[in-house]
């Protein structure tokens, strides 16, 4: 870009911020207020963001981690991450589980979820690769693409379908589409309080639980990716796939390992959403998968840690927005910040592009 | 010890080899030379199994690579420094070596210890041991081709154009630490464009010209040879 379209740019995008900004709730001295008649609800809402963003981070992975192999924006990844929502639910059906069940007798279930919904959408995304990705390897960049917007749409009309099942879903709302109720099985005592610490910071089991699984999930990824054979592997093929084949990695089973790691995590960002939220419905995977994505393009597509702190930020810039802006316009700062990514800084925040000298 | 008969690959309806034949003998060090796009790395990949003949065989210790996958034919000894070096970019000088160890299924003790040797052969790659591949040198990434190459405890050699790009001093810098590893017992395949510094380093040679074996033998006799000297070396 010259540099006179850089300041025409820059001069578009803060008077949109002008005009915009008050409508879209960027009303600066009452933020500021805001803030200062209970900063702990500013706290609150900054724990509210991490996690979700944790979630968003854990999917936001999924895109990244095709991306890098196989520079493929995988449109069905944030419906496969909505069929492991169903999936878990399904499971706690199964258990009986409802609201309130004792946190004990809810461990079982929720390990049972977690394994049958991340093995579901592995399975799912490894068999979307197979069938539906393979196939285009060489086909024009757009091909794949398109097969993946029409995976998605299965998978929605998946997600449609399986919600009006009666007998895999515990609660049915009034239609298959209608949102379903997902058990409130995290305990909500609150930390601080237990604890005896005087705070209007909420801050419960059920939010440290999740935190925890998705902290574990991404340092879990971080190690296999640093440390094992296959993890290095994956980089590898990422970073030159011409030279991977020559010191001797089966690329496909590489490309394999990586729809399936990506489709387990989506799976189990569907159990946390479920636990974390309580409702879900076919087409959340939509909405969380732009998130998603916009969280990998932030952070760097491609680049592991790029989408755990894209994710993060994403979450952040929710939770505020909802909170001190204008829950209506989430989506709007969201896809702002998206907007600006893409014309300031295409790589994302941590993206570098450390070419081969030749 | 590898043998092409008759190796015609195409790339979609362009052929690139035109029904070549060559042998390399355990010990040797043979170069392949000839002007830009003769077909010189199209023969390495096709014998890496990276494209297909779509005629023709290869022999590898006996065995026909037709089918073989190309991790089978790192493991069963091939193993290649490409052209344009291709390190991983954004690992580290060590893990590039690991990589080329990928397919060995030996002790960490023992993938460590030939690590060692590479760093004792490239003092300069141990410099840079947690340097990120795509931060060195072009000199010192060709050694760190090599060296991953080296890593796969290779029995055949690949050595694709590895004094392209380097300043003269690198150059012979490179040709003589080739001479060494062959002085160690290995077989290589050398393709060069520097067909004066492939010459002096190989026993035997062949000269590719758009995809067909023009003129073949041993390496003093085509220093000497009045095409060679013309179209390769330069001299009238
Ligand atoms: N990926 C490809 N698709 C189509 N044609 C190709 C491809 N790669 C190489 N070719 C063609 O095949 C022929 C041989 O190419 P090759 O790269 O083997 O030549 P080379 O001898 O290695 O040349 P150089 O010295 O420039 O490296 C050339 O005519 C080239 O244009
Ligand atoms: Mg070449």
């Amino acid at each position: 870009m010259k540099p006179w379209q850089k300041t025409v740019l820059y001069i578009v995008v803060i008077y949109f911020i002008f005009l915009l900004g008050p409508t879209a709730g960027l009303d600066i001295p009452r933020i500021v207020q805001a803030i200062a008649q209970s900063p702990s609800l500013l706290v609150t809402q900054l724990l509210v963001g991490l996690i979700n963003g944790a979630i968003i981070a854990i999917i936001a992975l999924g895109y990244t981690l095709v991306y890098g192999i196989i520079e493929l924006i995988n449109f069905a990844h944030g419906d496969l991450y909505m069929l492991g929502g169903f999936a878990a639910l399904t499971v706690m059906g199964a258990f009986g589980m409802q609201d309130g069940a004792p946190f004990i007798s809810a461990i079982i279930p929720m390990l049972a979820a977690l394994l049958v919904s991340a093995g579901l959408c592995a399975g799912l995304n490894v068999l979307t690769e197979r069938y539906a990705y393979r196939p285009l390897r060489n086909a024009p960049r757009l091909a794949p693409l398109i097969s993946a917007i029409g995976v998605s749409f299965i998978f929605q009309n998946l997600g449609l379908f399986w919600g009006g099942l009666r007998s895999f879903i515990p609660i049915m709302g009034n239609t298959a589409a209608a949102p379903k109720s997902f058990p409130d099985l995290l305990p909500r005592t609150d930390i601080f309080q237990a604890l005896g610490i005087q705070t209007k910071i909420d801050f419960t089991v059920k939010d440290l639980v999740v935190l925890v699984v998705a902290a574990g999930l991404m340092i879990g990824l971080n190690l296999f990716v640093q440390r094992t054979p296959a993890g290095k592997a994956m980089r590898a093929v990422a970073q030159n796939r011409d030279a991977a084949k020559i010191v001797g990695i089966n690329v496909d089973q590489i490309i394999v390992l990586t729809f399936l790691i990506g489709g387990a995590l989506a799976g189990a960002a569907g159990l946390l959403v479920g636990l974390y939220n309580n409702t879900i419905v076919f087409t959340m995977g939509f909405t969380a998968g732009l998130r998603a994505f916009t969280a990998a393009v932030l952070g760097g597509i491609g680049n592991i840690t790029g989408a755990m702190l894209g994710g993060v930020l994403i979450g952040l810039l929710s939770a505020l927005s909802d909170q001190y802006l204008s829950s209506r316009w989430t989506d709007a700062w969201v896809f702002a910040v998206l907007v600006l990514i893409l014309v300031f800084r295409p790589s994302g925040l941590l993206g570098e592009n450390l070419q081969e000298k030749v | 010890m590898l043998e092409l008969i008759d190796v015609s690959t195409y790339y979609g309806n362009i052929q690139a080899l035109k029904g070549i034949s060559l042998h390399v003998e355990a010990g040797e060090v043979v170069t392949l030379i000839g002007s830009n796009g003769a077909g010189k790395s199209t023969t390495l990949r096709t014998i890496q199994g990276l494209l297909r003949p779509r005629q023709g065989r290869i022999l590898f210790e006996g065995r026909d690579l037709q089918t073989v996958p190309t991790e089978e034919i790192v493991r069963l000894g091939i193993a290649q420094s490409p052209e344009g070096r291709m390190i991983f970019p954004r690992m580290t000088v060590l893990e590039n070596l690991e990589m080329g160890a990928f397919q060995r299924r030996d002790k960490p003790a023992v993938i460590k210890a030939d690590m060692d040797q590479v760093f004792d052969r490239f003092p300069r790659l141990r410099e840079r041991m947690t340097q990120k591949g795509g931060t060195l040198s072009g000199g010192e990434q060709q050694m760190l081709a090599i060296g991953r190459a080296l890593m796969a405890r290779p029995r055949l050699l690949l050595l694709d154009e590895p004094s392209m790009g380097l300043a003269p001093m690198l150059v012979s810098q490179i040709f003589s630490i080739i001479q060494e590893i062959s002085a160690e017992g290995m077989t290589i395949l050398l393709v060069e464009q520097n067909a004066r510094m492939a010459l002096t380093v190989a026993n035997r040679g062949y000269v590719l010209q758009t995809g067909e074996i023009v003129l073949a033998g041993d390496a003093k006799d085509l220093q000497v040879n009045e095409t060679v000297r013309k179209a390769y070396l330069g001299e009238e």
